[in-house]
């Protein structure tokens, strides 16, 4: 069983037991545009919430990735080497960004649920 | 005036259609305090084409032109023979006004150029990427430090005793206001300085230059290896682009960033500029390299193209995050590169180098006998140093108001060191001919 | 290949499909438009474009590292290669061939005089290391600039050496650093203020030098907001403020009418103001920056005076500087001595504690000769038409396009005109295919985007250099496109625009993703090479 959870700064984490899979929301990657880059944070890295961790590019602009909630990277998507276009085609799916070990998981309940970032997003059009 | 089209007619019906009385209340927005209600004082008026080609030719006059007289002046600047097909290609109004390649539909032509530019500058050093030019070497060396330190993630650069002291000052420079820290090597007029034992876990970059600054040519490869072993990278500094027609690239020494002054092809001695710099890396850094890049793409028809890339690194997207804050290059000195390279070819490039460098020979030879002259150098390629009996600044005043210019006395660019007061760079290029090696020689007994 | 996108700024949209094979030549030149492949493609081993002697024969002292093996470049004629350039320059637009509207990149006539200048022997041919008693003319023409840039901004003192705007930021951001350093403060204070609508240079620039941007909002009409500006001042945190960047005229060009007031307030906070001098051509001889209150200031040279923009640079930045900041101008400083000059170089006697050196030798010469040359071609008299022609032309182009297009804010502009995308709204029209379309009509867009306050941002800048029946054909051209894109069914021509160019649009996702920065062999497929072609 796994819950969704969303950031203010457009990001998804997924997460299953302790671990959470974390990427940028369908509104996110159609903003951006063609993404051409993604740099991400290596395995083993401990990262606070809020912290900037990763950097997606498209052609004309730089965006920060910034961490959802704290925890150790575990595994980052090295696929999107190769394929940066996984964000755009699926966001939420083949174009997930990095893992991490959640250190403290009372931190999901500051972030919104699917319901309130549909919301949060109406908002801003 | 010549340059303004707008007649007294123009200018009133255009006042009518904006709806203002007159250009006075355009510029309402400016406090009144700081309106200047009629020209400012003190300065001349508007003068024609002749009158003011007139002035210059008095200001030419008041210099002595190196075409006239014996020269081997050099020291980071040299005096080569440029194609007449260059200035014609430059001066084309297409590349003359157009500027910077936004729109890639309407601008291929400078596009193009510069992707030209970018290979032949990753073929001469041996690297594998190159950006579209940097305003010169000796910021593009500032760059290259500033690169290896984001890159290695350290903040201490080692800089050789034989960079030229211009380019070690310029870094010195960087590395005192944007905090970090540039430890330089003393002036190594013999090119035996040791920084392999200087190189450590701290170590963001070596920088060193070959030829050195005082002429010697050496191998690096040792140098790179111990850099890489400890995490720091090697940045090459060539301030005689020439030499890469005869010289082993220093991607071929494990260079990491190859930095050159292009001033050499294409480009005239200017007073000092504008020159272009060349910048070289590796593949894997390509992300951390300042400046504009041109790449290849296709267009809507399938067709080859091509636009500026990467420029998620500059600074008009990444603004406090870019990786450097230039955001112009030398696209016309960039262009008299690429035209004269590309005049020369591989063949006459590199009859180009032998040339310089057996007229050097030459000249070293025959100066070398000259009592109270030794040359410092075993190797060189068109410049060297020379060991005077007297002081090298005073010989060179004396030789120029004989109408020779015998080259720079390294006191000129090292004054605090007395250790290097009787040193005289001596720079050769094709340029030089037996009506100007002879005087100098016989000038050099005499004045000695 | 037909893909689909184009929403929002700068994405490619690569919507067109190829030309029908009726429209197909066997070479693939469309008339004048040739077509032409690399340098690396054209050459032949046993060309060569030169004629030089062949080297006497010497031992050599090249210590053993003589390069071994082939260097890789292409060998062609001079026919050759004269044709080659020729072909690509005409794949180009230039100020040379009309109205070049670019905003904030001043593209005004560059007069051939000062390329005559800065050629003649004896000024083009010097070496900077040359001994000075043979140089004094190039010192002469290096003072005389200098007296007219002290003159024209109403500052003591300017530091030459520069290459380019964005280098001469950096001077005069390392000059502020130096001042506060001298009064011991350079530590307590780290924060420049920036406004948001500031070129990208300016926080880079900041940044560079350890200091925080904190960004400054525009108020409704498209100046700094004062009250947001004092309250960054006030008695909080004004003492961590160690300068504000300004540009002036901004980059919305409008003039700021409070700067006065944000001068005295930027000094009373004990912080320096530098200004961002790259719209000075808007306000030569009709406002001098000192009298505003500014500390330093850049001037491009190659907008303000008219040296090329040769594609993109040589640039050149010289920084004028308040009294408060002149003792630390970096090296090499041109003195004045007796009846000469003289270059103050390191270790040097000098008047001052230098930032230290930005570059190798004197400055950017070449320039400083063409923009001497256009300011005695124009004098005191001249420059002041040229500023109010060109900020004339601006407000002709804003009042005759304002019923169509949309401008950004009211009231007179100064030498650009902004309008913002609102007129575009709901036609599916974007203002990067406004744009484009602007280029099948034979001109070169204006800037698009930028300043990035403005929503979908439109900033043309005429100059001072256009008839009025050029700026006529032009206005009447943009109300047209103006007028088609909200007539509604006309969205896909334009996002199919540029038709008539060299070349459609460019897939700029492709060579971002797969950077190729350099040929190989294999860059050119067989298919492009007619002569290929027609053996198969």
């Amino acid at each position: 069983m796994s819950t969704v959870k969303y950031s203010n700064e457009h990001e998804w984490i997924r997460v299953e037991g302790d671990i959470g899979t974390i990427g940028i929301t369908q509104y996110a990657q159609e903003q951006l545009g063609d993404v051409v880059f993604v740099e991400l944070p290596q395995a083993g890295r401990k990262v606070a919430k809020g912290e900037a961790c990763a950097v997606v590019e498209s052609v004309k602009a730089a965006s920060d990735i910034y961490a959802p909630v704290s925890g150790e990277v575990t595994e980052a998507n090295a696929a999107l080497g190769d394929a940066p276009g996984d964000v755009n085609a699926e966001p939420t799916g083949r174009g997930w960004f990095f893992k991490l070990r959640l250190a403290d998981k009372s931190e999901l309940d500051g972030l919104m649920d699917e319901a309130a970032y549909a919301g949060f997003v109406k908002a801003l059009a | 005036m010549r340059y303004l089209p707008l007649t007294e007619t123009d200018r009133r019906d255009m006042l009518h259609a904006i709806g203002a009385r007159s250009v006075d209340e355009l510029f309402k927005d400016v406090p009144a305090c700081a309106r200047l209600s009629s020209k400012i004082a003190g300065l001349p008026d508007h003068q024609g084409e002749l009158e003011v080609e007139r002035a210059f030719q008095a200001y030419a006059a008041k210099n002595l032109s190196p075409a006239s007289v014996p020269f081997f002046v050099g020291a980071g600047a040299y005096r080569h023979h440029v194609p007449s097909t260059v200035d014609y290609v430059i001066q084309r109004g297409e590349f003359l006004t157009s500027y910077t390649p936004y729109q890639p539909e309407i601008t291929q032509g400078t596009l193009q150029y510069l992707f030209e530019f970018q290979t032949q500058v990753t073929l001469l050093a041996g690297m594998e990427v190159a950006n579209a030019s940097m305003y010169d070497g000796s910021t593009a060396a500032s760059e290259a430090v500033l690169m290896a330190n984001r890159i290695t993630r350290r903040h201490k650069a080692l800089l050789s005793g034989g960079l030229h002291p211009q380019y070690r000052r310029v870094i010195e420079t960087t590395a005192r206001w944007e905090g970090f820290s540039a430890a330089s090597g003393k002036a190594d007029p013999l090119g035996l300085e040791d920084l392999i034992a200087r190189v450590d876990k701290d170590t963001s970059c070596v920088v060193v230059q070959n030829p050195s600054f005082f002429g010697h040519v050496r191998d690096f490869s040792r140098l790179a290896d111990a850099c890489h072993a400890a995490g720091a990278l090697l940045i090459v500094v060539v301030t005689e682009v020439v030499s890469l027609g005869l010289l082993k690239p220093p991607g071929e020494m494990g260079a990491d960033i190859v930095v050159c002054e292009g001033q050499s092809i294409g480009n005239g001695l200017g007073f000092g500029g504008p020159y272009v710099g060349l910048f070289a890396t590796r593949e894997k850094y390509l992300r951390q390299m300042p400046g504009r890049l041109v790449g290849e793409t296709v267009d809507a028809e399938g067709k080859r193209g091509f636009v500026l890339t990467l420029s998620t690194r500059e600074q008009h997207i990444r603004r406090e995050k870019a990786t450097s804050n230039i955001c112009t290059n030398a696209g016309l000195c960039a262009l008299a590169f690429t035209v004269h390279l590309t005049l020369l070819g591989e063949a006459g490039f590199r009859r180009l180098a032998e040339l310089n460098h057996a007229k050097a020979c030459e000249l070293a030879e025959r100066v070398a006998a000259v009592p109270g002259v030794s040359l410092l150098n075993d190797s060189f390629f068109n410049e060297f140093t020379v060991r005077l009996a007297k002081p090298a600044a005073a010989v060179v005043e004396a030789l120029a108001s004989k109408r020779i210019l015998a080259g720079v006395p390294v006191s000129r660019l090292i004054p605090d060191d007395p250790e290097v007061d009787n040193l005289l760079l001596l720079a050769v290029t094709e340029t030089a001919t037996e009506h100007g090696m002879a005087p100098l020689v016989a000038a050099l007994k005499e004045v000695l | 290949m037909v893909q689909s996108f184009d929403r929002s700024q700068g994405r490619v949209g690569v919507a067109a499909a190829a030309a029908p094979a009726s429209e197909a030549t066997f070479t693939g030149n469309r008339g004048l438009q040739i077509e032409e492949p690399l340098i690396f493609e054209l050459g032949q081993s046993g060309r060569c474009g030169v004629d030089l002697p062949e080297p006497p024969k010497v031992k050599d002292r090249l210590n053993g590292l003589r390069r071994t093996g082939e260097i890789g470049l292409p060998g062609l004629s001079e026919p050759q290669v004269v044709q080659h350039y020729t072909r690509l320059s005409q794949k180009n637009y230039a100020i040379d061939m009309g109205v070049y509207s670019l905003g904030s990149c001043t593209m005004k006539h560059n007069p051939r005089l000062n390329e005559k200048v800065a050629r003649l022997p004896g000024i083009g041919d010097l070496h900077p290391l040359q001994p000075v008693s043979t140089v004094q003319g190039a010192l002469e023409v290096i003072d005389s600039l200098a007296h007219w840039l002290k003159t024209l901004t109403g500052m003591p003192a300017v530091a030459m050496s520069p290459a380019a705007g964005a280098h001469g930021e950096m001077c005069g951001m390392m000059a502020v650093a130096a001042a506060l350093e001298a009064k011991g403060e350079r530590g307590q204070r780290k924060v420049v203020l920036a406004p948001e609508s500031a070129h990208g240079t300016n926080p880079a620039t900041a940044a560079a030098l350890g200091f925080t941007v904190k960004p400054i909002p525009a108020n409704e009409r498209g100046r700094v907001d004062l009250l947001a500006l004092k309250a960054a001042l006030g008695p909080a945190n004004g003492s961590e403020v160690a300068a504000i960047m300004l540009t002036n005229p901004n980059t919305c060009g409008l003039f700021e009418n409070d700067i006065i007031e944000i001068a005295q307030a930027v000094h009373a906070a004990g912080a320096y103001f530098y200004c961002d001098g790259a719209n000075f051509n808007a306000i030569v001889g009709r406002v001098r920056p000192g009298d505003l209150g500014v500390d330093c200031m850049h001037i491009n040279l190659h907008k303000t005076f008219s040296t090329p923009h040769g594609g993109g640079g040589p640039g050149a930045g010289p920084v004028v500087l308040s009294a408060a900041l002149a003792s630390h101008a970096p090296y090499p400083w041109i003195v004045r001595d007796g009846e000469g000059w003289r270059i103050a170089e390191e270790g040097r006697e000098i008047a001052g504690t230098p930032i230290g050196r930005l570059k190798a030798f004197h400055g950017q010469m070449g320039m400083f000769t063409r923009a001497l040359a256009y300011i005695m071609s124009h004098g005191a008299d001249g420059l002041r038409q040229a500023s109010a022609d060109a900020v004339l032309s601006a407000n002709y182009v804003m009042a005759s396009l304002k019923d169509v297009m949309s401008p950004a804010f009211d009231g007179p502009c100064m030498h650009e005109a902004l309008f913002d995308d609102s007129f575009l709204k709901d036609t599916g029209v974007s203002t990067l295919d406004f744009a484009k379309a602007m280029i099948d009509e034979g001109y070169h867009p204006m800037t698009m985007y930028f300043p990035l306050v403005v929503h979908g941002a439109l900033l043309i800048e005429p100059t001072e250099s256009q008839a009025k029946e050029d700026l006529d054909l032009f206005i009447a051209a943009l109300r047209s496109l103006a007028e088609r894109a909200k007539g509604g069914q006309s969205a896909d021509a334009f996002k199919a625009a540029p038709r008539f160019a060299p070349r459609r649009r460019l897939d700029e996702t492709l060579a971002a993703r797969k950077p190729v920065l350099r040929w190989r062999p294999s860059n050119r497929p067989p298919e492009d090479d007619p002569l290929k072609q027609a053996a198969e």
